[in-house]
């Protein structure tokens, strides 16, 4: 045989287990999404469009690609500011700090969203003095931004974490042993060695912020064409029975998250492949 | 081994002179701790003090009261099941898929690590409405259960599938990276030395992963526990029967009771801090665990 499946093991039980990996995955995740694009497969061409491109659709994308894209560049930077931080200094508290970045992940979104809106609500402890210089933070376009930077911390943290730890120190003494100020040593030298990590944590808080509901649906007042986020367009149709029009909607997000996946595999890659041709670079450079 | 001596008898040298040329003046230090640990302050910490702050905004027995409410005991118990369900099911998926992506090489394994994400990938909404368009009255199966009075959708078996669902990949993400880590030496002296399949898993392969499982089952509960858009859209918000923490949280907030809602969520507060908690000590325990290993490679290489 030229073919085989797998490769010869003395171990057991892989066909048990591959065969329970397969049936579980298909009953449970492959089915289901199948029957949903058979389900909008039942609407014409004209009926798709005309429900996915519709003005309160477009809106609604609008708001939350903006918002999310919002959301993860703020976290793209405070995020490689906070890793930096945490791997690179000492100061009090510093464990806790990094124990608790995970919270956005932890701690259940209708929970966050009720604490977020109770803080910038017009007569909360933050909505009152941004109410009092002009800013609306709580059910306005920012209150959904607010909420989507939250739900999107760890993912960019996370990621460059691990990098900057693995980074050997010698890279930086031998660019500041060549004349490099610190910011050059930076830009130059760091930077481009987390790049490829902190896109990949961008990339994925972008994709969980597209799709986020529980945090953003009690902070952003949603009012159709102005606040309303695409996730709750499907609720709302389905709330009215609908299903057409939710099934449309729900194929456009599913379509693009599968999207979305491609580019966040790839930037995992190269990050990885960063890291393993750093660390074979470092014991050439030591042992000669 | 010369080599490595040599390096390790430098190091101190070197570092001194590295640490003046590769650090940042202090103010320039304490400016960005500052801004890092603000912003961490703003989006982590007020939220956790608002939550409790308001929970107890009104005293500790209207605190209490809330959650002896039946409705809240109610979403309580019900979370509970959910949860109850959801997570043996996806511990038991999780070790099978870890076992065979970690320990086999095969035709279609990065596909199936793709499509074992995938849940991550959609959208809470879309995760309830895809079980609705299979199970509901309009649904491709729905018909089918009407006729033998079988209630899936506005019920408990749809929350269970719904929380199946959105915490699908939790265990089996943890394992992988683990089993593969581990090779497959251990089992296979076992397997030598007349061990049973069963015996080797149980006594070899699952104590060396106990750590990393722990962590993927704690994960994997606090998301089943603290769910809300997929289990929104498959609920129907009967109060008392379907309704779970979070969707109870969401009513009684939008009922303006503001200290029950917070009373509840900040029972799933908690639950966030203990994950975060165990998170901490497992990593800690998972590192030792890791270093000793590699201590012990190392020593039986040098005999």
């Amino acid at each position: 045989m030229a073919f085989t499946f797998k490769k010869r093991s003395n171990l057991p039980g892989f066909g048990l287990a591959l065969g329970y990996t397969v049936l579980y995955l298909s009953l449970i995740v492959l089915i289901p999404l199948v029957a949903t694009f058979l389900k909008a497969s039942s609407l014409s061409w004209e009926q798709f469009w005309h429900i996915a491109a519709s003005p309160r659709a477009v809106a609604s994308y609008r708001l939350t690609f903006g918002a999310s894209l919002i959301g993860a560049l703020v976290n793209l930077v405070f995020g490689v500011l906070v890793a930096w931080v945490l791997v690179r200094y000492s100061f009090p508290g510093k464990r806790l700090f990094d124990s608790l970045v995970d919270l956005p992940f932890a701690l259940p979104t209708a929970v966050a969203g009720i604490a977020l809106t109770t803080i910038y609500a017009p007569s909360g402890w933050l909505g009152r003095p941004l109410a009092s210089i002009g800013i609306k933070s709580a059910y306005s376009p920012l209150g959904v931004a607010i909420a989507l930077t939250f739900i999107g911390l760890p993912f960019v943290v996370r990621s460059v974490q691990p990098v900057l730890e693995d980074m050997d120190k010698e890279l930086e003494e031998a660019a500041a042993s060549l004349g490099a100020s610190r910011w050059q040593t930076f830009s130059r030298v760091v930077l481009p060695t987390i790049l490829p990590a902190a896109l990949a944590g961008f990339a994925m808080a972008f994709a969980r912020a597209v799709g986020e509901y529980g945090s953003v649906v009690f902070i952003a007042g949603n009012m159709p064409m102005k606040t309303e986020i695409t996730p709750l367009l499907i609720i709302t149709k389905l709330d009215q029975y609908d299903y057409a029009g939710a099934t449309a909607i729900a194929v456009v997000m599913l379509v693009f998250s599968l999207i979305l996946l491609l580019p966040i595999n790839l930037l995992q890659k190269w990050s990885g492949s960063r890291e393993e041709k750093t660390s074979e670079l470092i014991p050439d450079v030591i042992e000669s | 081994m010369g080599s490595i001596t040599l390096a390790a008898g430098k190091i101190p040298a070197t570092r001194r002179v590295a640490t003046a040329a590769t650090g940042e003046s202090g103010a320039v230090r304490w400016i960005l701790i500052g801004v890092a640990v603000f912003f961490l302050a703003l989006f982590i910490f007020l939220p956790l003090a608002i939550v409790f702050s308001q929970a107890f905004a009104k005293g500790i027995g209207v605190y209490w009261a809330s959650l002896c409410q039946p409705d809240a005991l109610a979403a309580i118990r019900l979370t509970l099941l959910a949860a109850g369900i959801a997570v043996p099911l996806n511990l038991v998926f999780g070790v099978a898929a870890a076992w065979c992506i970690g320990k086999f090489e095969f035709v279609g394994k990065s596909l199936l690590i793709t499509l074992i994400d995938l849940p991550f990938s959609v959208s809470p909404v879309v995760s309830g409405l895809i079980y609705v368009l299979l199970f509901g009255l309009q649904g491709l199966l729905g018909p089918w259960l009407a006729r033998h009075d079988l209630q899936i959708i506005f019920a408990v078996p749809g929350i269970v599938l719904a929380t199946i669902f959105v915490t699908f990949p939790f265990v089996a993400r943890e394992l992988i990276p683990l089993l593969q880590a581990q090779g497959q030496e251990e089992e296979e002296a076992a397997l030598a030395l007349g061990a049973s399949s069963w015996q080797t898993f149980f006594r070899v392969s699952l104590p060396n992963i106990k750590w990393g499982l722990l962590y993927g089952v704690i994960l994997c509960n606090a998301r089943a526990m603290g769910e809300f858009g997929a289990v929104s859209v498959v609920s129907g918000h009967i109060r008392g029967r379907t309704n779970t923490m979070p969707l109870h949280v969401e009513i009684l907030y939008n009922e303006y009771q503001f200290s029950a809602a917070f009373a509840v969520a900040s029972l799933l507060a908690l639950l966030a801090l203990t994950t975060l908690a165990v998170k901490t000590v497992v990593e800690w325990r998972a590192r030792r665990q890791l270093a000793e290993s590699a201590a012990w490679s190392e020593e039986r290489q040098v005999v």
